[in-house]
């Protein structure tokens, strides 16, 4: 657990963080929150020349919650996410979801930033962010990019993101009708999710009009559910439909195997996690 | 609570004293080995095998000697002939034990031995060396089963331990074939006692200074049993037991895994005479998961012989106890007489025959962890009384009850055997208590009402007991243990009255410093706060055996209390003499001794202290100075002994176990300090949980640990544990003057059967009856889902 030798700078500002990722090339590593990266450095499974720790910066840091989105900042720790009275309101899947995230320790020093960055295929925002259509702002050397959610994750551990951009901030729409649920297994040891599934439905006064259904620990990477998601027209919660948008959602992707979750027990989450899911945004919705 | 400190002394024993270790512990002024700062400390690192059976061929440092900070490089080939074998000192009957050098002697034969160590001026340094030692290995086939490594044609680890059979172990008495014979039913289990990592929060340690000008060596390390470890460490490196001093400084948990003998405190402990530096060692946490000993390990298969009502007439046991690659201190008594002896539980089974098979694999060492045989033992027959319960269709209370043994039948001799006496019992009062503080009956109702709404709750009730405080020293030797069954304390009261208790107990954690003290306070009737506790440093405390076997207070507090004693009598004399009176006339309370029927003539006790060093007025003969010394050698040991209650509820789309109450009545006899004790129960109850539904070490057939971490090895963290509802009955032992017996394991005896019973009882209607520990949510899914397919295979 003795990480190899590093050298460590910590930016004063975000032109200056990026001055430094321009300087030090591939041997420069990001850091916000480091409760993924300090652990695989110890176990030298990361051995980076240099920490750029941006976790600090102020202008990368933020809760701003408009009529009709939500803009938040990269390094903002997953327990200011959960405990924000205005998002609590405008947007109760952000702090339902990181208040299922590992342990009260890591969410606050782990932000919502480095996660994405990390894109660990059992983490829990990449699924809620798609399931919210998010879009990522970036910067670099370049300029500022947007990238859809949905063109964001590429794989195990692999994102849209160049090697010289930084995360600024999550945008994500605020739209009406919206009715969120998280639902997670944990893995009984390190608390990821060995299947995770975040579904936001819409409702126009009390029929489901359509929504999205995302889902993270099943496979390299989070991805939506779309068979299923375009068939929630309608959707009215009862067992016949729901085992039919369970049967759409997962069929053609192959699930990870790992000790703990073989293929037909992962599988078994993951639909256990989408019917109760779907049950909680349903509950949830106008006039129940 | 912290009222409680300030109450009058006398009669301090059995109140809930809050612990006076906390404030130090908790405001982060404990000292732990790693904080032990010595100036030029160096640090070493060990290079272990990555393959579980291989030969070495060679092993080249030359590199890593080259690199920065590299002070030297040890391999067998620096210790041939300098230093001993580690050696096992729990050999049972003719058990064989294999040769086992602290660094590999041309053969690794499990995934993290040791086979070379670094020192270096940096941790860093020494980590980086690791990756330039060159080692040229030739793989060998493993077995890591304990079952596949006995059959024909198994790789063969070593060369004196034909087909991998370390010794076969048989204990029982009565006949088995008769009482088979008689029987209407032979119920079968067979039973996977788990493999665990013990984990205390604090890693191993070690570090040592070597002083050339008078050749002694000081050695630090979170040892549970100091005076044991220096005499191993003396013993493997031949030097004197007088030059070591070893110092156990405040300790992080050790649940058995910090009593045993391991490679690195003595490669330490070499290396500072060696290369004239002081060293450091601390373990990582994933070397700790491969390096340190493991637990348990046990396949069980065992038949039970029973009469159409109920009554078991025997119990037949054919086992195997895998105890890895080596035999780590203890490894052979273990599955044997800790796990034999208890075999038919707290019930009156006249018969047992008893078989363990004891293998050795390419795995971590096994030995003592937190309840040592015991937990194998109460889960083996608690599982076979579930399994009973099924057969007939009983109701697994009322099968527990009709075969107690029953209160006035102690002392007890369990399966007729001539040597082994269980003191005292009342099984009847702990079962009824724990049943009735679950609301057993409420719930078996609730649980019919609940079912039809599609919940499975599940309900378990168990019995346990255990023999703690194992001695005498001369029972234990036939036992073929190598060490005694005493305890010292030695009380030493200074010239100002003020008292220092030296005893060889060693607190892990246990709150030793609280509740030693209560018992001197008790006898002497003086605060607390004028006495003080040292354990741990072989140069100030005289002997000792240290903290196992949940000993202290049976036998180290018995000394405490006995010194006490001696010290109060011989202040008597010499106030008698102080106050000129005759010796039936001097009375003494609360730090005053006094003449009856003059209460005003009177010494205190700081004067008599005074005196006894000053001495110009001590009876006629008497050594000056006022210090007792106790060896206290138990008769025997005593039981303790409980029944736990948990409720569960199984969700069986997921398989994920939820603990909805749990409940432990315990009689541990006489308790010191309350508030520990519930600690201990605790702790324990978190223990046993953890075996039941969490922990397990799995390795691959090829015998690589796929538990190397945290991340796969599931500690039971504080949302995945119940509210846990213990309580006590307390029936004292006649077997020591306080009347204790010992309760630093009883939880993690009591929890995994408990647990395992109510989770079967959730699942009874799919037909299963049993599901290996630990029953983590794909293993408790996936019987549910063979049982649905066989279920509906018969039913079409």
């Amino acid at each position: 657990m003795i990480p190899s030798a590093f050298d460590y700078v910590k930016p004063a500002s975000l032109s200056a963080a990026l001055q430094e990722i321009a300087r030090l090339g591939e041997e420069g590593r990001l850091m916000a929150g480091g409760h993924s990266l300090l652990p695989m450095m110890k176990v030298r499974l990361s051995s980076p020349g240099t920490l750029i720790d941006i976790g600090g910066l102020e202008e990368l840091k933020g809760i701003q919650v408009k009529e009709d989105e939500v803009f938040i900042g990269a390094t903002t720790t997953h327990a200011a996410l959960e405990h924000h009275a205005d998002l609590a309101r405008a947007l109760p899947l952000i702090p339902m979801v990181a208040h299922q995230i590992a342990d009260p320790t890591v969410r606050n020093r782990g932000t919502i930033g480095g996660a994405l960055a990390n894109a660990d295929p059992s983490a829990d925002w990449p699924a809620a962010m798609l399931a919210l259509d998010a879009t990522i702002e970036t910067i670099s050397a370049q300029g500022k990019r947007a990238i859809p959610v949905d063109a964001f994750f590429k794989g195990l551990f692999e994102t849209e993101l160049r090697s010289n951009e930084v995360i600024v901030g999550i945008r994500i729409p605020l739209k009406p009708g919206l009715h969120g649920a998280y639902r997670k297994f944990r893995h009984p040891a390190s608390g990821y999710a060995v299947a995770g599934v975040a579904v936001a439905l819409f409702f126009e006064g009390k029929h489901c009009s359509g929504g999205r259904i995302a889902v993270t620990g099943f496979s390299s990477h989070p991805f939506r559910a779309k068979r299923a998601e375009a068939a929630l027209a309608w959707y009215d919660g009862g067992p016949q439909q729901t085992e039919r948008l369970l049967d759409m959602a997962f069929p053609e992707i192959p699930p990870l195997e790992d000790r703990f979750a073989d293929a037909e027990y992962r599988t078994q989450l993951a639909r256990t996690m989408l019917r109760r899911a779907l049950s909680d945004a349903t509950l949830d919705r106008p006039g129940t | 609570m912290n009222k409680l400190n300030d109450i009058r002394p006398a009669g301090l024993v059995g109140q809930a004293v809050s612990r006076r270790e906390d404030p130090k512990l908790l405001t982060g002024r404990g000292r732990f080995t790693d904080d032990i700062a010595i100036p030029g400390l160096t640090y070493a690192s060990l290079l272990r095998s990555p393959f579980p059976h291989a030969t070495v061929k060679s092993i080249d440092t030359s590199r890593a000697l080259a690199m920065p900070g590299v002070i030297g490089v040890l391999t067998y080939a620096d210790l041939r002939g300098k230093v001993g074998d580690i050696k096992p000192n729990w050999v049972v009957g003719k058990s064989i034990v294999p040769p086992h050098p602290p660094l590999a002697d041309e053969r690794v034969r499990y995934v993290g031995e040791a086979v070379a160590f670094v020192v270096a001026r940096t941790r860093q340094e020494a980590v980086d060396a690791l990756e330039a030692i060159d080692v040229d290995y030739d793989v060998l086939p493993a077995v890591v089963d304990e079952e596949a490594a006995l059959r024909d044609g198994a790789p063969q680890l070593h060369g004196n331990v034909p087909g991998n059979l370390i010794g076969v172990f048989k204990l029982g008495g009565g006949d088995y074939a008769a009482a088979a014979a008689r029987a209407d039913h032979l119920v079968q289990v067979r039973l996977v006692n788990n493999r665990l990592i013990p984990s205390p929060i604090e890693p191993r340690a070690v570090r040592a200074i070597h002083d050339a000008s008078d050749d002694r060596l000081t050695i630090y390390l979170p040892s549970q049993v100091p005076h044991m470890s220096r005499r191993w460490l003396a013993e493997t490196l031949g030097w004197p037991e007088h030059r070591i001093r070893l110092v156990a400084p405040d300790i992080g948990g050790g649940f058995g895994a910090k009593m045993h003998f391991y490679p690195e405190e003595i490669l330490v402990a070499f290396a500072a005479k060696h290369f004239q530096v002081p060293v450091s060692w601390t373990e990582t946490r994933s070397e700790a998961h491969m390096a340190t000993s493991h637990g348990r390990a046990h396949i069980e298969n065992v038949e039970a012989a029973v009469a159409r009502d109920g009554k078991v007439l025997g119990i037949k046991m054919r086992s195997f106890a895998n105890l890895g690659a080596y035999l780590s201190n203890m490894a052979t008594g273990i599955p044997t007489v800790n796990t034999l002896s208890f075999a038919c539980g707290n019930y009156d089974i006249p018969v047992l025959d008893g078989e363990m098979r004891l293998a050795t694999t390419n795995t971590t060492p096994v030995d003592a962890y937190r309840g040592a045989g015991r937990p194998e033992a109460a889960y083996l027959i608690e599982r076979t009384m579930d399994a009973i319960a099924a057969k007939l269709d009983m109701d697994p209370v009322e099968l527990r009850q009709l075969n107690l043994v029953r209160k006035h039948q102690f002392p007890y001799r369990p399966f007729s055997h001539p040597h082994f006496r269980w003191d005292t019992g009342n099984y009847e009062g702990c079962l009824d208590a724990a049943v009735e503080s679950i609301g057993y009956r409420g719930w078996r109702d609730r649980q019919a009402a609940l079912r039809s709404e599609g919940r499975y709750i599940g309900i378990g009730v168990i019995c346990y007991m255990e023999m703690v405080g194992m001695g005498s020293s001369v029972g234990l030797r036939t036992v073929g243990f190598d060490r005694g069954g005493w305890e010292s304390a030695q009380l030493r009261v200074h010239s100002d009255g003020k008292i220092t208790l030296f005893s060889g107990s060693m607190t892990q954690g246990h709150g030793h410093g609280t509740s030693f003290a209560q018992i001197v306070a008790d006898v002497l009737q003086l605060p607390m706060d004028d006495i003080d506790v040292v354990q741990g440093d072989t140069d100030r405390v005289p002997a000792g055996h240290g903290t196992f076997n949940s000993r202290s207070m049976a036998v180290g507090g018995t000394a405490a209390h006995l010194a006490s004693k001696q010290v109060l009598a011989k202040a008597q004399l010499i106030a008698t003499a102080m106050l000129e009176a005759d010796a039936a006339e001097v009375a003494y309370a609360h730090g005053r001794f006094f003449v009856a029927s003059q209460p005003e003539r009177a010494v205190s006790f700081s004067e008599v202290a005074r005196m006894a060093y000053v001495s110009y007025k001590l009876p006629p003969g008497m050594q000056p100075g006022l210090e007792e010394t106790v060896f206290h050698q138990p008769a025997g040991g005593v039981t303790s002994f409980g029944s736990h209650a948990a409720v569960v509820e199984v969700d069986i789309e997921t398989g994920h176990v939820k603990v909805l109450d749990y409940v432990a009545v315990d009689d541990v006899g006489k308790l010191i300090n309350p508030m520990l004790c519930h600690g201990q129960m605790h702790g324990g109850i978190a223990q046993g949980i953890g075996q039941a539904l969490y922990e397990g070490a799995d390795y691959d057939e090829t015998g690589q640990l796929l538990t190397g971490s945290l991340l796969d090895y599931a500690l039971p963290k504080a949302e995945q544990l119940p509210t846990i509802r213990s309580s006590f009955q307390e029936t004292p032992t006649p077997m020591n003057p306080l009347g204790v017996k010992g309760i630093g394991e009883a939880g993690c005896v009591g929890a995994p059967p408990v647990i395992v019973s109510a989770v079967c009882d959730a699942l009874k209607s799919f037909g299963i009856t049993h599901i290996d520990m630990p029953l983590t949510p794909p293993r408790v899914w996936r019987a549910i889902r063979d049982a649905r397919a066989a279920t509906q295979g018969a039913q079409p």
